[in-house]
């Protein structure tokens, strides 16, 4: 298609099974993102623009041959994987002064609270319980724009100095970051808040039996 | 068009998909995956139920050779073969295939081997059997499509 990209969100999925990346890119098409499948931790470190040192895989640079010109959105990614997790994968995305920023979503086909809330606490924004339905999709909205706002707003402050909202948008970001909850609520913040509640109501959704499972489904905890 | 024709098989269609939920072949998830077909993707449903049926018989298949000897079971093996074909039969709504992986997945976990070889057996039973009705569907909803209808949207409720 075109090359113009910037009206879309372009979404790195990351999965080791042939199957659930046709899945996960169809969800994601359908909800009107771009897509890039990879099927390993390691070679979506690679497509972000980020080398793996071959001796100490723990280094991590930004590659100097590779300029960043992809824009991510989002990144969302199995759980399971052989190599490196998909948790592995979210701590070096969050240790990457380049790529904290960009949000991870953990997918899993198994319902394990304390994995659920490790991958919370590293920083994921959500954690999905496979199969992922398009509704869960909505929810990554808010996160997504985020990340897109905050590069716009960076990218018209290089621009420009005179623009009026640009340091009320700043400003904006800094109150989501920090303290969400001492400022006036306006809608983006809103969604924020409800995208967090979202979050701790997963994890509940996750642990309660869903209506919609048959009901020998073994959903219910495991340890 | 003859919309006569077209009706009745578009109602023949309903009553097949719905008879597929209600003995338990599918489940909500099919109707999920059928969301996501559309103008741009109009064989993904076909496309994704293929890959399933392959990766069935190629796992069953692996999974067969780990079980064959008594005394040399590779259970871990087993154990990521029935991971996987629970995954995938989630994920398509593949009802009773999933419903033998819970069941496969039990005698795994106890290193059961003729629990497994059941389990294998009926897993393999019910992916062919799924195949076969699947296909009964596609050849209708082609038929639809031949004689100039649109495929029905079935909501299970």
């Amino acid at each position: 298609m075109g090359m113009e990209t910037e009206s879309q969100f372009h979404v790195l999925a990351v999965d080791d099974s042939l199957f659930d990346r046709k899945m996960i890119e169809r969800l994601l098409q359908k909800s009107s993102c771009q897509v890039t499948t990879v099927d390993s931790g390691s070679k979506a470190l690679e497509f972000l623009g980020l080398r793996v040192d071959d001796e100490d895989p723990n280094v991590l640079s930004t590659s100097p041959h590779i300029h960043q010109e992809v824009e991510i959105n989002l990144i969302i990614t199995d759980y399971c994987m052989p190599g490196m997790t998909g948790y592995d994968l979210l701590k070096k995305v969050k240790e990457s002064a380049a790529f904290k920023s960009i949000p991870v979503v953990i997918m899993s086909s198994e319902n394990v609270p304390a994995r659920i809330s490790r991958c919370l606490e590293e920083g994921a924004e959500e954690f999905f319980l496979k199969p992922v339905k398009l509704a869960d999709l909505t929810k990554l909205k808010p996160h997504m724009m985020k990340t897109k706002l905050k590069k716009e707003s960076e990218k018209s402050a290089k621009e420009e100095e005179s623009e009026v909202s640009k340091p009320e948008i700043e400003e904006e970001e800094a109150v989501i970051e920090i303290l969400p909850l001492h400022q006036e609520l306006e809608s983006e913040q809103l969604e924020t808040i409800v995208s967090s509640s979202n979050k701790r109501k997963a994890m509940e959704e996750v642990i309660s039996t869903d209506r919609s499972r048959p009901k020998y489904n073994d959903i219910t905890t495991s340890v | 068009m003859n919309t006569i024709v077209v009706g009745q098989l578009q109602r023949q269609f309903q009553d097949y998909i719905v008879s597929l939920y209600q003995q338990g072949y599918l489940d909500n998830q099919f109707t999920e995956l059928r969301k996501l077909q559309d103008e741009g993707s109009p064989d993904f449903v076909a496309e994704v139920v293929s890959l399933f049926f392959d990766d069935c018989a190629k796992v069953i298949n692996d999974m067969s050779t780990s079980l064959e000897r008594p005394d040399h079971v590779d259970f871990k093996q087993v154990d990521s073969g029935v991971h996987q074909l629970k995954g995938s039969s989630s994920s398509v709504g593949a009802r009773r295939v999933k419903n033998v992986c819970i069941a496969f997945k039990e005698c795994c976990d106890v290193q059961n081997r003729e629990g497994c070889l059941r389990c294998l057996q009926q897993v393999d039973y019910e992916y062919k059997m799924l195949k076969t009705k699947l296909q009964d569907l596609f050849n209708l909803e082609q038929q639809i499509l031949q004689a100039g209808g649109t495929i029905p949207q079935v909501s299970m409720n």
